[in-house]
């Protein structure tokens, strides 16, 4: 039988992160009290950005999305490999633009939802340039 | 085991890199200027077609764009290298073992990765294509000269991505005697008018030479040509990029410069560049290289380009220290009445921070100037690069080479990010 790898994982060296070094001089023979504890520092980076070659940022205009909490001036994280499912919210290519909405899948029927009474739901057709670019995964809001 | 190659090429790769983030160029021909919008150095498939050649001086084809409304991009190099980067960082979930070629092509190696390479490899391009949005073609054989033919025979004969195993007898045979030879990965122009003089026209032919007259007329490197040919593989995978020689600022400038103190500030803003970058690699330099020259379209007697250098004492990467030794070498180099065009700077003798051999007589305090460089680059980090720049650079900076019709650095830049409504 042949064994076959199917995919090959490498490190991910995409941020950097300083690692405490325990330097801690011992000499009557007491450890350190904290260094059981040690367990490295939280990386916003690797919480936010699951896959870095995929992964981009973009600015939202606009209040098309209010109601899902993405305001005007906000900063999105799109993760690009992530395959898109109903009620996702999306960036999506339509007609030669970049818009976010709230993506629909149902028998055959696709629409583009935005959250906020003043826009109406887009329904895509096989006329129109589009596009699923990338799936939304967090809102990045300054107060 | 011997080893497989994928030789992995983007299509259109500035232009694919544009599109991403401007889904309404994707229908229309587009080309990409090179810096000062001199010449056109990338076309989308649709420019091809409308006759504009690659290299074409943006002058001479400017009624040809404006009469069929081709899109027109400066070139936008801080972009172009981000996607490469994602490119390459995508690639190496496919396979261990990859040479990343030039900023749009990578050579894999997969061997013992899949019994069915051209699936693989549909794979690859189909990744590729959906976490960047770039098209790739992949082509795959068993040498990387088989692997760059077939990656060619991809791009003639399907103008989308696509993937071609080259491997077979038959196919093997019918692809090299459709290939000329001064298409060959390696053959060179001078190369491949020598081998038709000798009647070689084809990489059919080449391959069935007499290996002993091709060591007598082109050396070992003609040799290995052939045995690529034949399948037999002599170039392996180069996973380590060579170690930096040199690191190089260069730029044409976007006017021409004539008066002495213009060229300092061009050369003291290209110094402290190089400094940035050196300084991000952790490296320190012992040499400095100046060259200042005029255009080489100019008449004889307005033609002029030398160069200096001067080595440091203990290696540095303090600005300061770099932008002197420039000032000091313009000096020497600047003639009047000359029309320089462009200028560069190029530090060699790099050597690790860490371990530079401090001078006997070197009083300096290097922690200090260190310290300084630190606070300096965290601040164009935080900022925007020319946030905190020196006074040699000038101000106005008029001779700043032009991007005028440059889309915006939409994955380098917080404030230039891609806009969705």
């Amino acid at each position: 039988m042949k064994t076959r790898v199917e995919i090959v994982y490498r490190p991910d060296r995409s941020t950097k992160r300083r690692q405490p070094i325990f330097t801690a001089r011992v000499p009557a023979g007491f450890p350190s009290p904290a260094a059981d504890y040690e367990e490295g520092k939280l990386d916003l980076n690797k919480h936010l950005i699951r896959n870095p070659a995929a992964t981009f940022f973009v600015r939202v205009t606009g209040d098309s999305m209010v109601k899902a909490g993405i305001h005007d001036g906000d900063m999105l994280v799109v993760d690009r490999s992530i395959e898109p499912r109903d009620k996702n919210v999306v960036i999506a290519a339509i007609n030669g633009e970049l818009t976010v909405k709230r993506i629909r899948m149902r028998k055959n029927k696709l629409t583009l939802e935005a959250e906020n009474e003043n826009y109406r739901s887009q329904e895509i057709d096989e006329e129109m340039e589009f596009e699923v670019w990338g799936v939304v995964t967090n809102v990045i809001h300054e107060l | 085991m011997k080893s497989i190659f994928a030789l992995v090429d983007c299509n259109n790769f500035y232009v694919s890199c544009e599109r991403v983030f401007n889904p309404r160029l994707e229908p229309l021909a587009v080309v990409v200027l090179s810096n000062n919008d001199g010449c056109v150095i990338a076309r989308s498939e649709e420019a091809k077609q409308l006759g504009i050649g690659m290299g074409a001086a943006f002058f001479k084809v400017r009624e040809k764009i404006e009469k069929n409304k081709v899109e027109v991009l400066s070139s936008n190099y801080a972009l172009y290298k981000d996607m490469s980067d994602r490119l390459m960082e995508t690639l190496c979930n496919f396979t261990p073992e990859i040479e990343v070629y030039s900023i749009d092509e990578a050579f894999l190696n997969l061997a013992g990765l899949s019994n069915n390479l051209t699936g693989y490899c549909r794979k690859i391009a189909e990744t590729v294509k959906q976490w960047t949005g770039i098209p790739v073609s992949i082509g795959i054989a068993e040498t990387k000269t088989l692997a760059k033919m077939a990656q060619r025979i991809v791009r003639r004969f399907s103008k989308a991505a696509g993937v071609f195993e080259l491997t077979g007898r038959a196919s093997i045979d019918e692809a090299l005697a459709q290939t000329s030879v001064e298409n060959i990965w390696g053959v060179g122009i001078k190369t491949a008018i020598k081998l038709k003089r000798a009647g070689i026209n084809t990489a059919l032919a080449l391959r069935d030479v007499d290996v002993n007259w091709m060591r007598q007329c082109f050396g070992v490197t003609g040799v290995r040509t052939v045995y690529e040919l034949r399948g037999i593989s002599c170039y392996e995978l180069e996973e380590q990029p060579p170690t930096k020689k040199g690191i190089t600022v260069s730029r044409t400038f976007g006017r021409k410069i004539e008066e002495i103190y213009e060229l300092k500030e061009a050369i003291a803003s290209y110094a402290s560049r190089a400094g940035e970058k050196l300084r991000e690699q952790g490296l320190a330099a012992g040499a400095e290289t100046i060259f200042v020259m005029t255009s080489r379209f100019v008449d004889a007697r307005k033609r002029y380009f030398n160069s200096h250098t001067v080595s440091f004492p203990t290696a540095t990467s303090y600005t300061p220290e770099l932008i002197d030794g420039a000032i000091r070498s313009v000096e020497r180099l600047y003639r009047k009445g000359f029309l320089f065009n462009k200028a560069g700077v190029i530090l060699s003798d790099l050597v690790p921070e860490g371990s530079v051999q401090r001078n006997l007589f070197d009083e300096s305090d290097r922690q200090k100037s260190r310290r300084l460089m630190g606070a300096v680059d965290a601040v164009n980090t935080r900022l925007h690069r020319r946030a905190l720049t020196w006074a040699a650079e000038g101000i106005n900076q008029p001779w700043r080479t032009k991007f005028v019709r440059r889309s915006k650095r939409y994955t380098t830049r917080w404030d230039e990010l891609a806009e969705v409504g």
